[in-house]
């Protein structure tokens, strides 16, 4: 349970300010090690973007749509055992557009199946392929980008190029133009295995991830929003929160890394250089999602567990994020997402610009979001014919809905683009103490991103404190 | 601490990130990474409990010292000695 603010100690080993998937297993790890933690969450409960909510009898998931076999190993050494044992595939990932329509498993057996007898690409070329993705590391050289890498290997196939870069560009907004090792990276994580989900839903999960903090002795505060993070002679003492100075030796910041620099901590703790680079960082971008509820006791056909669908030509990154893009997925939560719920949710998700939402005014911003369900579900409409007529609950989240959750920066689903990895990982060599966890550099980001940098997170603070 | 001791402990901590790991016919020249299927994350995780253990700060450039059994030693006897 919660400790309430009033409750709390003057003074812990460690603050760790945010609960995003990337705070709560730096806290936990740092915890495993002895220390004293305090964990600080803004919001009503933790999770951060890993959040569910519930309407209607509905729970909505607004970031389980999918993530790497890899969580199986990560959760298993940082988590438990609990957690690692409801990691279930989803078998059925569905392409729907212009250029081809395809049912998938979404790993490298599968994708080599599909490039070489669908998209007559031979043999060879995908294998080179796999094994130069596969073979990438994030201190590679990065002036190479995802277009490049596959002109090299499939000249002019816009087709193909569709296949391998639309799903990852949801998964983390990233683009043809960004750098082709961070591609390399996250894709060849999907390969490994196929795309993974958490049986019982993100509530489950976060709530056996909150007894796991608590056994390991963790305090935890929510409602507790973090105004400042002090800093006397180039060395952290602690934060202020809720008028209040609780004293620290370090403090890890797992809100994000611009929100951190500009908003958390006075700019002249740093250096003129380190500020400079910082101010190259560019956040990633938002999301838009609709929300759909089929009424109690109704069902749906089974169209496969995630679609990516578009009526867009060709792949293109502007379409995508454009508020009118016809590009979308949707994830269907069926009942096997919670057994012994029979309940059966749809969420779709598109990639959004948070200036193309932030201007609206109250009145125009809730007709924006009313034409945004009712093209969404015409869309919908098309994979299930009147599943209009089953739906009990329906709700639109926006740019703006994700930065006032978060905090974030222009409501960055995805945290920054590569030049934030720097940034987070040098931090602490401008002041003693101060961490940065969370989402950034593209490769940090999501589930998977977020936890394994929680964990290399916690390894510096841990060697700054025993030092 | 003996070169012998070292690897132990090595095998220790191994074991204990990856109860599973097989280490029949472990060749002690040979990367660990490969033989026993351990990422960057795993040797992060050895680092760690290093640290834990022996209070042992190894700095990230020094990681690749760690590659095989044998590096180990070589890397750690200098600063186990009197462990
Ligand atoms: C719509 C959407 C869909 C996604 N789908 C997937 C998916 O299917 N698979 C996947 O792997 N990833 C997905 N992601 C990405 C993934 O959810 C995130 O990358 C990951 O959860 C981020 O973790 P984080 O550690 O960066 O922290 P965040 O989740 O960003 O959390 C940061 C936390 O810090 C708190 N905070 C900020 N400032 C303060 C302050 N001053 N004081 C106190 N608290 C503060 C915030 O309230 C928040 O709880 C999705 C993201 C979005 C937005």
């Amino acid at each position: 349970m919660p400790v309430p603010f009033s409750q709390l100690g003057d003074n812990y080993d460690i603050v760790v300010v945010g609960s995003g998937l990337g705070g709560l297993t730096c806290a936990n790890r740092l915890a495993r090690c002895g220390h004293r933690i305090l964990l600080l969450e803004h919001h009503h409960r933790l999770g951060g973007l890993a959040t569910w909510f519930k309407r209607k009898g509905h729970i909505f998931d607004v970031s389980l749509h999918g993530f790497p076999y890899g969580m199986v190993k990560t959760c298993k050494k940082y988590w438990n055992k609990a957690i690692t044992a409801s990691i279930v595939q989803l078998k059925n990932i569905v392409f729907d557009n212009p250029q081809f329509s395809l049912r998938t498993t979404f790993d490298r057996e599968d994708f080599t199946r599909l490039l070489n007898t669908r998209f007559e690409v031979p043999l060879a070329t995908i294998d080179r392929f796999f094994a130069t993705v596969a073979a990438m590391n994030f201190y590679d050289d990065q002036a190479m980008t995802t277009r490049e890498l596959f002109e090299q290997f499939f000249p002019g196939r816009s087709d193909v190029h569709r296949l391998l870069m639309e799903p990852i560009t949801y998964a983390n907004g990233s683009t043809l133009d960004d750098p082709a090792i961070t591609y390399g990276i996250v894709f060849s994580n999907f390969m490994s295995k196929g795309v993974f989900t958490f049986e019982g839903g993100t509530d489950r999960l976060i709530a056996l991830m909150t007894e796991e903090l608590e056994r390991n002795g963790v305090t935890i505060c929510t409602g507790a929003k973090v105004e400042k993070i002090l800093v006397d002679k180039k060395r952290v003492r602690g934060v202020n929160a809720n008028g209040r100075t609780i004293s620290a030796r370090a403090v890890v910041s797992n809100s994000g890394i611009t929100n951190t620099i500009d908003n958390l901590t006075d700019r002249e703790i740093y250096s003129a250089e380190f500020l400079e680079r910082a101010a190259k960082v560019r956040v990633n971008n938002s999301s838009c999602q609709v929300y759909f509820g089929i009424s109690d006791g109704e069902s749906i056909d089974d169209i496969g567990d995630l679609l990516f669908t578009s009526k867009a030509e060709q792949f293109d990154a502007a379409e995508l994020l454009s508020p009118q893009s016809t590009s979308k997925t949707f994830s269907i939560y069926y009942p096997k997402t919670r057994p012994g719920q029979n309940r059966y949710t749809i969420v779709a998700s598109m990639n959004s610009r948070f200036e193309d939402w932030a201007g609206l005014e109250e009145e125009q911003y809730r007709r924006e979001k009313d034409k945004l369900i009712t093209r969404t579900l015409a869309d919908l409409e098309g994979y299930l014919p009147g599943v209009g007529s089953k739906i009990d609950w329906m709700e639109a989240a926006t740019p703006r809905t994700f930065n006032s959750y978060t905090l974030h920066t222009r409501g960055t689903s995805f945290g920054t683009k590569f030049e934030g990895l720097d940034i987070s990982r040098t931090i602490f060599k401008e002041v003693a103490g101060l961490f940065h966890v969370g989402s950034v550099g593209i490769i940090m980001s999501g589930w998977l991103g977020a936890i394994n940098y929680g964990v290399i997170v916690a390894n510096d603070v841990d060697g700054y404190l025993r030092a | 601490m003996t070169s012998e001791d070292i690897k132990e402990v090595i095998i220790a901590i191994i074991k204990d990130i990856d109860e599973e790991a097989d280490f029949d016919g472990l060749d002690a020249d040979k990367p660990l990474r490969d033989q026993l299927e351990l990422d960057s994350m795993d040797f992060l995780d050895i680092v760690m409990e290093l640290r834990k253990r022996y209070k042992l700060q190894i700095p990230e450039q020094d990681y690749p010292q760690l590659a095989t059994l044998n590096s180990c030693v070589a890397y750690l006897q200098p600063l186990l000695q009197d462990a």
